[in-house]
């Protein structure tokens, strides 16, 4: 494999991971410093227990998401130079200001909230954690202005072979950002919510001591949830239609559409030959793609090849298709998981309006591994929005083959992939036995003591 | 002055306030085994940097966005020239990142003396590592004229790249060890001031026998002349009052001395590279500046607004958090978070 080839592993790799952690923590810092308002503001103990059962959870995924995202801040120097020189101006600014004006302020401030229970007026602390939230969705929203401007570059001009910042607000206010911030926020709202509906769903089928505990966590999961994934799929929907108008070929990709069709049916299920661009087997409902792309029924969405033929004549020859069926199911992994998640979170919030928690045991069992569901559609959705712009890293300005670091030998990468990916399935595997364990434990009562550690380790 | 010089003195301030928090961080990680002798001396050593580990760390993350935006050339030549010291510290920062937070969440013996060598190796790995980096800034590395870099990992383990790296590793480690005279009662406090008062000689001779070895290695001598003028004599002045404060118990004041050692050391760093940001050893002509390597004027006008705002906003907090936390670290266990 080439140096290509494993850099852009190596970058899928430990941004999927890191993306693996980032919307539990923006969703559910909101979701903690929700029901620690209600504490405040009611001071029931109830609600000071559910605080710090979600807040325990919250912190282990927290340390793994600081963690993995050091690894970012450094890779596109380290992987990606070429891609940094040219880029520098426009990208670095957003990451320099999300590490002053974001990073600061949730690691401080989480830092406060974690040591300041007994020390700080209660008043404080509440603000801590809502600190906390705003912090991390700040820094959402500047690393997608960075990402913004490789889907859609606004505000610059190339000079000196480099792409040079002319316009800050431009690029802040990238109408890319402006559809996919809000999508991303409501991805992390969902996300938060699958995780409080599924592990509350599991005690509920326990039936164990906390019952009446996690019936009223399970309640404000589905509220929370119901919210999060209508706004989600609304503003998929919006963005889908955005991107139709700046990236033609990622809509074709997605839909797996070879040929401009007008109306556009959308296909709920094709098996496709790549080489030859044409459908092998194909189920399509006459129409629906137009729909989703004008909001009326008619309207021409245009087919890979004629927009191949279009992207030769505007950038010069070359492969302009992205992975076609990387790109299509990808994005019915998306959408699929959010349908599902749609009808989830209806179904609850439907039950438990009135305080009804007598849920089938399946139907408990079914909400409990829907917590996998926003996984799904987290990964599936970068994979799509980054893999369907290919070849380009920074559209119509930059291919990826040119963005990689050339004086890194290719074995270094492979030294480098090797190790984080061992380090990453460690972590992985202790993430998963620390939440489980507190998961387990439940809200009220011990989870070990210290004692025979003491005398073993001062053996030791 | 200058924009470009503005943001070099900014990226040089970041530092500053890296080398000076992570410092005694780093310094707190390594002394934790020696320390901590069983599991409720190891919390208390923890539960002094637990407020503050990832405030600090974000400094790092600050300079490396700043380099970055401000220094294209710069983030580009020095992490991809860098690469696999680069791949080693980041190994050692997630390792630390999460053991801090996962140590104290089980209660094996087993599983937090495995995370105590994470949290050891973590913080000695880069403590070590970024005085290699910074000693191989100045001494020159294999630069060529298209800003790249030529050599591999073997180049950066000179002689000297390697006692810049002991002398950071151990004043670091003595910096931390005074930090922990300031946090902890007992017993510890007493094995924290032995340590202390053990490891300034070593600490200083090595910064001594750096800077002295930097005459012969670098062009700092030809820049700066033979009276290298107030910054690295202070530096010097400040962590020789340190054994003589630490013996009389003035603790708080020994802490002051590392910082400012720390911090001046750091100045003159960069007052030696300046106006270069990487030194090319091949031809001076190839070395990166703060001119060659920067982004346009524009995207630095920018920046140096938003830093103007948020820098001192940062630094109020951050302050405050340390004021929340200034009393020593209870000695009861159910005071403990981590
Ligand atoms: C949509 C959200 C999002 C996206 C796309 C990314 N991150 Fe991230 N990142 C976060 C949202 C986030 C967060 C929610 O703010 C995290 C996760 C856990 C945390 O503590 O903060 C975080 C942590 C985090 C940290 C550690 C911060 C600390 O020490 O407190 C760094 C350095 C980065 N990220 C850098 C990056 C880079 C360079 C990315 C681009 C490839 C990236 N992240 C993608
Ligand atoms: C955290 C969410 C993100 C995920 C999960 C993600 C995922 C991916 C994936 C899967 C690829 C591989 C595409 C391919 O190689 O064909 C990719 C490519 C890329 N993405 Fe993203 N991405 C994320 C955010 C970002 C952001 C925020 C940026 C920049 C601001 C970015 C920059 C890049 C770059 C530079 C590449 C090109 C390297 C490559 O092709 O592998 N990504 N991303
Ligand atoms: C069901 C309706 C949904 C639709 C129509 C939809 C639509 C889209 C589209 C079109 C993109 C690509 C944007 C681009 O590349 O320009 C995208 C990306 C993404 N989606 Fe969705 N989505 C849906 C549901 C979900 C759900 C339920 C989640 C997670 C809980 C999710 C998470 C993401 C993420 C993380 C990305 C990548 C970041 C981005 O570009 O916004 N999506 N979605």
């Amino acid at each position: 494999m080439d140096a290509v080839t494993i850099a852009r592993w190596q970058f899928a790799i430990v941004t999927v991971y890191h993306f693996f952690f980032v919307p539990l923590t923006l969703g559910l810092s909101i979701f903690v410093a929700i029901i620690q308002t209600f504490y405040y503001k009611t001071g029931d103990e109830k609600y000071k227990k559910m605080t710090k059962f979600w807040g325990k959870l919250f912190l282990i995924n927290f340390a793994i998401g600081v963690a993995t995202g050091i690894v970012q801040e450094f890779q596109f120097g380290m992987n990606w130079s070429e891609y940094s020189r040219f880029m520098g101006d426009i990208f670095g600014a957003p990451l320099a200001i999300e590490a002053l004006l974001a990073f600061f302020m949730e690691s401080t401030f989480l830092g406060l909230w974690i040591f300041g229970w007994e020390k700080l007026p209660k008043k404080i602390h509440l603000a801590s954690i809502w600190l906390v939230a705003i912090g991390s969705n700040l820094s959402a929203f500047w690393i997608l202005v960075a990402n913004s401007f490789m889907q859609q570059p606004v505000g610059y001009a190339i000079r000196n072979g480099r792409a040079e910042m002319t316009d800050f607000f431009a690029i802040v206010t990238n109408g890319h950002v402006l559809v996919q911030f809000p999508h991303v926020f409501f991805a992390g709202v969902s996300t938060a919510a699958f995780f409080v509906i599924g592990i509350s769903a599991w005690h509920m089928m326990k039936k164990g001591k906390d019952l009446k505990l996690f019936q009223s966590s399970f309640k404000m999961g589905a509220v929370y949830g119901l919210v999060g994934v209508i706004l989600v799929t609304l503003e998929g929907h919006a963005q889908a239609q955005y991107m139709t108008k700046i990236q033609p070929m990622k809509m074709a990709a997605a839909e797996a559409l070879w040929d401009s069709e007008n109306p556009a049916s959308f296909s709920l299920f094709t098996i496709g030959d790549e080489k030859n661009r044409e459908d092998v087997f194909a189920i399509k409902i006459p129409a629906l793609l137009s729909f989703l792309s004008y909001n009326k029924f008619e309207g021409e969405v245009k087919g890979i090849n004629d927009l191949q033929r279009e992207y030769e004549k505007r950038y010069g020859p070359g492969d302009y298709v992205p992975p076609v069926a990387v790109s299509y199911w990808t994005f019915r992994g998306m959408v699929g998981a959010g349908t599902l998640m749609v009808l989830l979170a209806l179904y609850a919030f439907w039950k438990v309006r009135k305080d009804d928690f007598n849920f089938h045991p399946t139907m408990l069992k079914i909400f409990f591994w829907s917590l996998f569901l926003p996984y799904i559609a987290n990964s599936t959705g970068w994979i799509f929005t980054e893999m369907a712009r290919q070849p380009w890293i920074v559209f119509g300005l930059m291919k990826t083959k040119d963005a990689v670091s050339n004086t890194v030998p290719a074995g270094n990468v492979l030294f480098s992939l090797i190790t984080y990916a061992i380090l990453y399935a460690i972590l992985m595997v202790a993430t998963v036995f620390l939440w489980k364990k507190y998961i387990k434990a439940g809200m009220t009562g011990e989870t070990g003591t210290d004692e025979n550690v003491e005398t073993i380790i001062s053996q030791a | 002055m200058d924009l470009n010089t503005i943001w070099f003195i900014l990226i040089a301030v970041l530092f500053i306030g890296f080398f000076f928090l992570e410092g005694f961080d780093y310094g707190v990680g390594i002394l934790l085994p020696f320390i901590g002798k069983d599991d409720t001396s190891r919390r208390k050593v923890i539960n002094a940097i637990g407020p503050h580990w990832d405030g600090n760390e974000v400094w790092l993350l600050t300079a490396g966005g700043a380099i970055f935006a401000a220094f294209p050339h710069w983030y580009a030549t020095m992490f991809s020239g860098f690469y696999l010291a680069l791949v080693i510290m980041l190994l050692a920062l997630i390792g630390r990142g999460v053991a801090f937070e996962y140590r104290s969440k089980h209660t094996t013996a087993k599983w937090r003396n495995g995370w105590d060598w994470v949290i050891f190796i973590g913080s000695f790995v880069p403590a070590l590592l970024w005085g290699v980096a910074i000693a191989n800034l100045i001494r020159g590395v294999p630069i060529d004229e298209n800003m790249n870099y030529t050599g591999n990992f073997f180049t950066l383990l000179n002689p000297y790249g390697l006692l810049g790296g002991l002398a950071s590793l151990t004043v670091f480690t003595l910096h931390g060890a005074i930090f922990l005279t300031l946090k902890l009662t007992g017993k510890e406090l007493e094995i924290a001031r032995a340590y202390a008062r053990k490891l300034w000689p070593v600490a200083t001779i090595l910064l001594f026998a750096f800077v002295i070895y930097g005459y012969f290695e670098t062009d700092m001598f030809s820049k700066l002349g033979v009276d290298p003028g107030a910054v690295p004599v202070i530096a010097a002045l400040a962590i020789l009052s340190v054994e003589w404060l630490l013996k009389s118990k003035k603790e708080g004041w020994a802490f002051v001395m590392t910082g400012l050692t720390i911090a001046l050391s750091t100045i003159t760093v960069f007052m030696g590279l300046y106006p270069r940001v990487m030194v090319s050893s091949l031809n001076p002509d190839w070395s990166l500046t703060i001119y060659n390597a920067s982004s346009s004027p524009y995207t630095l006008k920018v920046m140096s607004f938003v830093a103007l705002i948020f820098v001192p906003l940062v630094l109020l907090y951050q302050a405050w958090s340390y004021w929340v936390f200034r009393k020593r670290i209870s000695e009861k266990k159910e005071d403990l978070e981590y």
